[in-house]
């Protein structure tokens, strides 16, 4: 379970988070929804320990995060981001198996090798990717590849940083339907953190808005539609009017 | 605006900068005695800093080594001491003009290379992604480029150093009528083992500060294409500037009577 308490950060005289409370239970799927700007991959960065909050506290479990040794910690975790963030020096391969050939889950090559490739056709790449370097492939490939890097070490919680930003509808649809069966499969915990739609809807569990720094509303994906919060039905019928700024 | 407040907020940012890059030279130290290493890594920026600077610093060396019996022919010839051309085209070599212009050409291209690498690495999270991958980026990206640097630009150096003498000696019996034989006994009375080894220390100190201040403004850079460049050019500018005050504390500490 990861809970976060109060959670602020600000960088120089912009305050991003003001105070987030937040649990995610244990092989749940979290989605947290919010315009740009609004803090959502900080919260995320402040829970991998990449961006230190100003105050509040991150339990993963009950133990405290910043106490907790950074390297067992970090192993538990698997991420995919926005842009894939793939290694442009190493192959397909040694970017999903970058885990597997160092440090403490280091395995023979040959092995992680195997497991990559495994990886690849799990994410729906066939075998001939892995030894392609990452300028080689298109947009959803990179997408499915660093996904594939995310689950790599199967770890019990795994984080999406806007899964299909930039992708065409159908490939979206793809990523979306990969999250999810990969997710429910591994029974791993998940946030994913989104402002489309169609991913919130095939991804969450439960969804949390997040804005102006704060959790403005949690619940069931199923209760989404009738929050009540003239926030999130702004937000997600995408409408121009309302109490959410257009401008920010 | 107030000029004096833009003059001391402009002080400020020259010395926390100063604070930052000493801090982090220190850590980039502190990370190099402790495991893990990365051997892979390593042996990929020795080619990358060293063997591939090496054709830019012997052309550097050649030339400067050529032009520099020109003019010590020259200014000899006005007080009738034209025969002191091998022993100073080899001493100004060894000590001074081969670690500081491969230093400088090396900070140039290995800099500003590095500088660009890392820099688009944090723009697109990379650097991230390695964090949360288990790997600190200190120990993967900056360790591996600096022993590389700091250990390779000795050797660069030093065939730096063998090329400009050549430039000189080459010069000399081509264009200054030196006899051959003359000049090369010349070179090798005058020069001491101090005159050299004095100068392969300077080299590995300016390696360091090369792959240092690439790292350093890699890791630092801003958002997006114009970062990356901003990051880049302070590189190798203040690699550049680095190298020469470094060069003259050194010259002071070495050869000062």
């Amino acid at each position: 379970m990861i809970e976060m308490k109060n959670v602020s950060k600000a960088f120089g005289p912009k305050q991003v988070l003001r105070g987030i409370d937040l649990t995610v239970g244990t092989g749940e799927s979290m989605v947290i929804i919010g315009g740009s700007g609004t803090g959502k991959s900080v919260t995320i960065k402040c829970i991998l320990g990449i961006i230190r909050p100003d105050s509040g506290q991150i339990l993963l479990d009950g133990k405290d995060v910043t106490k907790e040794d950074r390297d067992a910690f970090l192993a538990r975790f698997g991420m995919l981001f926005q842009g894939g963030a793939l290694f442009d020096s190493l192959p397909v391969w040694q970017n999903v198996a970058f885990r597997l050939l160092r440090g403490s889950l280091k395995k023979p090559k040959p092995e992680a090798r195997e497991i990559a490739i495994e990886k690849l056709r799990r994410v729906g790449l066939a075998p001939d990717v892995a030894d392609l370097f990452p300028a080689e492939l298109s947009g959803g490939m990179q997408k499915r590849v660093g996904l594939a890097r995310a689950i790599a070490a199967e770890p019990g919680i795994i984080f999406f940083d806007e899964p299909t930003t930039g992708l065409d509808p159908i490939m979206a649809g793809v990523i979306n339907d990969l999250i999810r069966e990969i997710v429910t499969e591994m029974g791993a915990t998940a946030v994913t953190i989104t402002h489309d739609m169609s991913s919130v809807r095939a991804i969450a569990d439960h969804v949390a808005m997040l804005h102006a720094g704060k959790i403005r509303w949690t619940g069931p994906v199923s209760e989404m539609d009738n929050s009540g919060d003239p926030y999130v039905d702004q937000f997600i019928h995408g409408r121009a009017e309302g109490p959410i700024e257009a401008v920010r | 605006m107030n000029p004096l407040a833009a003059l001391g907020r402009g002080t400020l940012d020259i010395l926390a900068t100063i604070g930052q890059i000493a801090l982090y030279a220190f850590e980039t130290v502190s990370h190099l005695l402790r495991p893990p290493f990365y051997p892979r890594e390593f042996l990929h920026q020795l080619v990358a800093i060293g063997w591939l600077s090496l054709p830019v610093v012997g052309l550097t060396t050649l030339f400067t080594g050529g032009a520099l019996a020109l003019q010590i022919y020259a200014g000899g010839a006005r007080f009738n001491a034209e025969t002191v051309v091998p022993s100073i085209v080899a001493i100004g070599i060894a000590r001074e003009l081969g670690p500081v212009l491969a230093g400088l050409m090396v900070a140039g291209r290995v800099a500003a290379s590095i500088a660009a690498e890392i820099g688009t690495m944090k723009v697109t999270e990379q650097i991230d992604a390695l964090t949360t991958l288990s790997t600190n980026p200190m120990k993967y990206l900056t360790v591996p480029r600096v022993l590389a640097a700091t250990l390779t630009m000795p050797l660069l150096v030093g065939i730096g150093d063998a090329i400009g003498i050549m430039g000189g000696y080459l010069v000399g019996i081509w264009r200054l009528d030196f006899n051959a034989a003359n000049y090369m006994t010349n070179t090798v009375q005058f020069l001491e083992t101090w005159d050299v080894v004095s100068g392969l220390i300077k080299a590995a100190m300016f390696g360091f500060i090369v792959a240092t201040m690439g790292c350093f403004h890699g890791m630092n850079s801003g958002r997006g294409a114009q970062g990356v460049g901003r990051a880049t050019t302070q590189a190798v500018v203040s690699a550049s500037i680095l190298i020469l005050a470094a060069n003259y504390v050194l010259t002071e500490v070495f050869f000062a009577a």
